[in-house]
């Protein structure tokens, strides 16, 4: 695996798709050209005050130009300034960053919730087998057209106002939907509900998971989760979700 | 360009001495890693060449492995981030099994961190790595992040002095002991580091903190209390290592926000003898070495022939 780079890029379009969702393409470079999906990268603020870099998971990778798409939502000041950010100007970024989805299986389940849905596009895109995607929001969707040309797309909204009311499960069970390996991202709720489903109906599952990271890289040891093994880096139960994640088997690890 | 950068500070390096001396250890030059920041430094090999630096300070060392904290485990504040990591490390043995050997392939200095829940405990420690190849062993007592041990030796000068003489008693290797600034008065605490015969101490470790996520009304952190660092502590580690300075004769290794080659200056010239970076290393992985370039093209500039000479001269 190449190492992550720490550069200056270009920011190429910065659009908001959605009440407090942006859709940021970036002139990545080399970072698109060793990506790969389920990874991250983090992306500095202009604000020195601010100073650790922000963690985002990649949407989408387009290795024949270089650009790297970001699919991010804004939950604070970090974000929110990255929201600001215009077409033409230069973001520091370092990535990337992680050990992404590993490609396999015969009939996959691709599920994500929120703000986890947008690392599995490339994963859906790259993924050349049969596959049924479950996406889940609480109410307004985002994404979920970019999603269709690569399989059958299946809804569940909390309120019900789109596709199945209820969650990601409930669309699953509702649809009949059948698979020898699961693929998710999304709130810890809803990974631990699928990591509970992929147990009960044995099927292999592939989970990305979420952390306040410093470093990003291995270092700090502040990201990490539980495991059910001793890890062989840290000598404990734990493992670092930005260097042996962010996504893992759910076999691997205690939610 | 980075081609460039290095042949430019060999050229400098010819003209200027960065050495200095700790305990009779020659230091290439002053610059090392703040504990905890910079893991046994394998994760940093890939943006630093780690013979460039002074010396590599490892993560706390304990005597078997320790599992850490719940997260979150950090939280960044303005200028600054918390952290409540816990000391989570492999213990001694994984340490000298698999980090060692691969810091011995660097030419640099090791300096090894070393954390107990016991006096006993830091003993142990202290013993296995008397016999190991390291060239100091640097004592925390005073981690704000660990219920038993670190900071709880740290905040009485008759404990700091007491456990200073015990570790110093059981280690073949000279002793620093880092410093909390979490005391009323960090001049008494020194001079009892100093009274139980540290060789050096290092400070400051993080300033207690803490951070409220108001939309969830609850603490940013799982531990509630962590320790603050990075560029917003810096006047208080500058203020405390010129403090101790004046309070002690044994050399000093100042920390505490030191972002670039600026910001170390101000360490030395309160008195720090080595600087260490630390969460600047999470922002900038190349951090420890543009600050030697940084101090480097500094003394080039104002025509500075030896950095000891800027040791503590703002006196």
């Amino acid at each position: 695996m190449s190492v992550a780079i720490k550069k200056s890029i270009k920011v190429l379009q910065n659009i908001r798709i959605e009440e407090g969702v942006y859709d940021l393409r970036l002139e990545a470079g080399d970072m698109a050209m060793d990506a790969s999906p389920g990874q991250f990268i983090s992306l500095y603020c202009d604000d020195g005050g601010r100073l650790l870099p922000r963690p985002i998971s990649i949407c989408e990778i387009d290795k024949e130009t270089g650009n790297i798409r970001l699919v991010y939502r804004v939950v604070g000041n970090g974000t929110r300034e990255f929201a600001g950010l215009k077409q033409g100007e230069l973001i520091d970024c370092i990535g990337p960053l992680g050990k992404g989805f590993t490609l396999e299986g015969k009939k996959a389940l691709i599920i994500g919730g929120g703000i986890g849905i947008p690392p599995l596009l490339e994963l859906a895109k790259q993924l050349k087998c049969e596959k049924s995607i479950v996406l889940g929001f609480r109410d307004v969707t985002f994404l979920d057209k970019d999603f269709e040309s690569y399989g059958k797309v299946y809804i569940s909204t909390e309120d019900g106002s789109v596709g199945t009311k209820g969650n990601v499960i409930d669309a699953i069970k509702a649809n009949n939907l059948e698979a020898d390996i699961i693929y998710a991202c999304g709130p810890t709720p809803m990974l631990k509900g699928v990591k509970e489903y992929a147990g009960s109906n044995n099927i292999r599952a592939q989970l990305s998971l979420e952390e306040r990271m410093a470093c990003g890289i291995g270092a700090c040891l502040a990201c990490v989760c539980k495991s059910t093994e001793v890890d062989h880096h840290t000598n404990v139960n734990n493992k670092r979700i930005c260097k042996e994640g962010p996504v893992f088997y759910a076999d691997d690890i205690v939610l | 360009m980075k081609d460039n950068n290095i042949k430019g500070n060999n050229e400098i390096n010819k003209d200027i001495c960065m050495k200095v001396n700790i305990a009779g250890i020659e230091f290439k030059n002053p610059v090392t890693t703040a504990s905890g920041t910079f893991g046994s430094g394998m994760e940093y090999s890939d943006y630093v060449d780690l013979s460039r630096l002074g010396a590599v300070t490892t993560k706390g060392v304990s005597i078997t492995a320790w599992y850490g904290n719940p997260t979150p485990r950090i939280a960044e504040t303005y200028g600054g981030m918390l952290n409540a990591i816990g000391l989570q490390n492999p213990g001694v043995d994984v340490f000298i099994q698999r980090d060692l050997p691969f810091l011995k392939t660097y030419d640099t200095k090791i300096i090894v961190n070393v954390v107990g829940k016991t006096a006993k405990e830091y003993c142990q420690v202290v013993d296995r790595l008397s016999d190991c190849d390291v060239d100091m062993l640097e004592i925390n007592i005073s981690c704000p992040n660990v219920k038993e041990g670190g900071i709880a030796f740290g905040q009485d000068p008759k404990r700091v002095e007491e456990i200073t003489s015990l570790v110093k008693s059981h280690s073949r290797k000279p002793i620093i002991i880092k410093l909390s600034p979490n005391v009323t008065d960090i001049a008494t605490i020194a001079k009892a580091a100093e009274a139980g015969g540290a060789d050096a101490i290092s400070l400051i470790n993080t300033l207690t903190g803490m951070k409220i996520d108001i939309e969830r009304r609850t603490f940013l952190l799982a531990n509630k209390i962590g320790g603050l660092s990075g560029p917003a502590i810096k006047p208080i580690a500058v203020r405390m290592v010129y403090q101790a300075a004046n309070a002690v004769k044994i050399p000093i290794i100042g920390m505490g926000g030191i972002m670039e080659a600026c910001d170390a200056l101000e360490f030395i010239m309160a008195g720090a003898t080595m600087v260490a970076v630390g969460t600047a290393n999470f922002i900038n992985p190349r951090a420890t070495e543009e600050v030697i370039e940084g101090i480097e093209d500094y003394m080039v500039r104002n025509n500075i022939k030896d950095v000891n000479d800027l040791i503590a001269c703002v006196r």
